[in-house]
């Protein structure tokens, strides 16, 4: 769920925007309909909005009992701590990361890997010619290759990674398979595909092929074309073990 | 709730408490967040939750005397529920990071999870119920729970094992003995059924103080 001044919002650009309710409202929900774990993007991400996050995430937290990961603007491991003491189970990093690697290891060693996620936001540079990682929104090239940077994320402490495709996010064409499987053989912890789901079989594939661990998805179930409980029955009915 | 009770949740300064707290008071029960350990052994029933890494845990028990004290109330017989890291400084050593000694609580070694899968574990994965007991009270076999760890405890006596999980090999992933309830997954992670979990507990915990 993306997230701005305390409400949540969706959209497939940032210009077409629309309110979407109350996080902690459309938390509940989506633990009421089976979600594994919930994701909240501060897409805000300034340090206005610093004091409506932490809030938001403590009323999530008094609500609901299944993990759940902040990020957007988390820059520093104070701002870490602000969130996992509010009740957030791990907190994610992207922009901050690249431009402060250490900041994986300090926030490892500080709350522990589990605690530590990075999301890599990433680009195909030509076709066949690998991905390049993208910072600010993905308005900026980081100028390094993204798989080599998820490696490296992970020696440096990351306990999962969340790996979205600049390419597929929003188009509902399904994920970029090739790069889940490459980044989820090449690192030793879950990796989380994000970006294109719009099908079932989508997810499927992100799952089994894209040797994905898990899968996020936000329009699919913000525009309710699928309910997560059709989601996790279809993926059983194709060997994918699920919690049901 | 009928009489007061107090239920201490150890504070040793490492990890979120919050999530514990938050599921304990919404099965409808008061805890207090303490190190003091006169107010830990006047408890009814004590909580000892962990995230993150047992020799650090191990040193910020230490560092409290709180070891002492968990000592203590594990030979008071008063009810003692450890989650995650709680579980594994019970133990009588782990191999993390280095060997470190733990309580020795529970005879057997805290190890890493063995290569071949994603380490850590973490994650929904089924819990098989391996005793009858009123904790699992509406809690049908093999209903998932959340773990993260990347380390799991060998107790030398199996009949202490009350939950297992596959991960690979087959974990103990929740143990009972005597007065200690003691859980690798998190229950207040774990959605309706870890609050379910919480609820059987306490409720057997309180009915069982003089």
């Amino acid at each position: 769920m993306d997230v701005t001044c305390g409400r949540v919002v969706k959209g497939t650009s940032f210009t077409q925007l629309r309110d979407a309710g109350d996080p902690v409202e459309l938390a509940g929900f989506y633990d009421t309909q089976d979600a594994d774990e919930l994701v909240f993007l501060d897409i805000t991400a300034s340090s206005d909005g610093r004091d409506t996050m932490v809030d938001m995430v403590r009323r999530v937290a008094e609500q609901v009992f299944i993990p759940f990961t902040v990020g957007g603007g988390i820059r520093e491991v104070a701002d870490m701590r602000l969130m996992l003491a509010a009740g957030a189970d791990k907190i994610a990093i992207n922009t901050a990361a690249v431009l402060n690697p250490e900041l994986i290891g300090e926030g490892a060693k500080k709350f522990g890997s589990q605690c530590v996620v990075v999301a890599i936001d990433a680009r195909r540079k030509e076709p066949n010619d690998g991905w390049e990682a993208l910072i600010y929104g993905g308005r900026r090239s980081a100028g390094i290759d993204a798989v080599g940077w998820a490696k490296r994320a992970v020696e440096l402490g990351a306990g999962e990674l969340l790996l979205t495709s600049w390419d597929a996010d929003g188009q509902q064409a399904g994920y970029d398979i090739e790069l889940n499987r490459i980044v989820s053989e090449s690192v030793s912890v879950p990796v989380i595909a994000s970006g294109g789901a719009g099908t079932l079989e989508h997810l499927y594939d992100a799952l089994s092929v894209g040797k994905a661990d898990a899968v996020l998805a936000a329009s699919i179930f913000h525009f309710k074309t699928y309910s997560i409980r059709e989601v996790k029955e279809y993926l059983q009915g194709r060997g994918i073990p699920v919690r049901l | 709730m009928g009489d007061g009770y107090l239920i201490a949740i150890i504070d040793y300064g490492a990890g979120n408490l919050r999530s514990v707290v938050n599921a304990i008071a919404k099965v409808g029960y008061e805890a207090n967040i303490t190190n003091n350990a006169d107010t830990i052994l006047d408890a009814d029933v004590v909580v000892l939750p962990g995230v993150g890494a047992a020799n650090d845990t191990m040193n910020s028990l230490v560092g409290l005397g709180i070891d002492n004290v968990i000592h203590k109330v594990v030979a008071s017989g008063r009810p003692l529920l450890a989650v995650c890291i709680g579980l594994q400084v019970l133990f009588s050593a782990t191999e993390e990071e280095g060997w470190h000694e733990c309580l020795g609580i529970i005879p057997g070694v805290v190890r890493r999870l063995p290569e071949g899968r994603k380490i850590p574990h973490m994650g929904w994965n089924q819990l098989e119920q391996k005793i009858e007991h009123p904790i699992f009270n509406g809690i049908p076999n093999n209903t998932n729970f959340y773990f993260v760890h990347s380390y799991h405890g060998v107790p030398e006596d199996k009949l202490v094992i009350a939950a297992t999980t596959d991960y690979g090999i087959s974990i103990c992933a929740m143990i009972v003995k005597d007065n200690i309830v003691a859980t690798q997954f998190h229950p207040e992670k774990s959605g309706e059924y870890g609050l379910k979990m919480y609820a059987n507990y306490f409720k057997m915990a309180l009915e069982s103080k003089d």
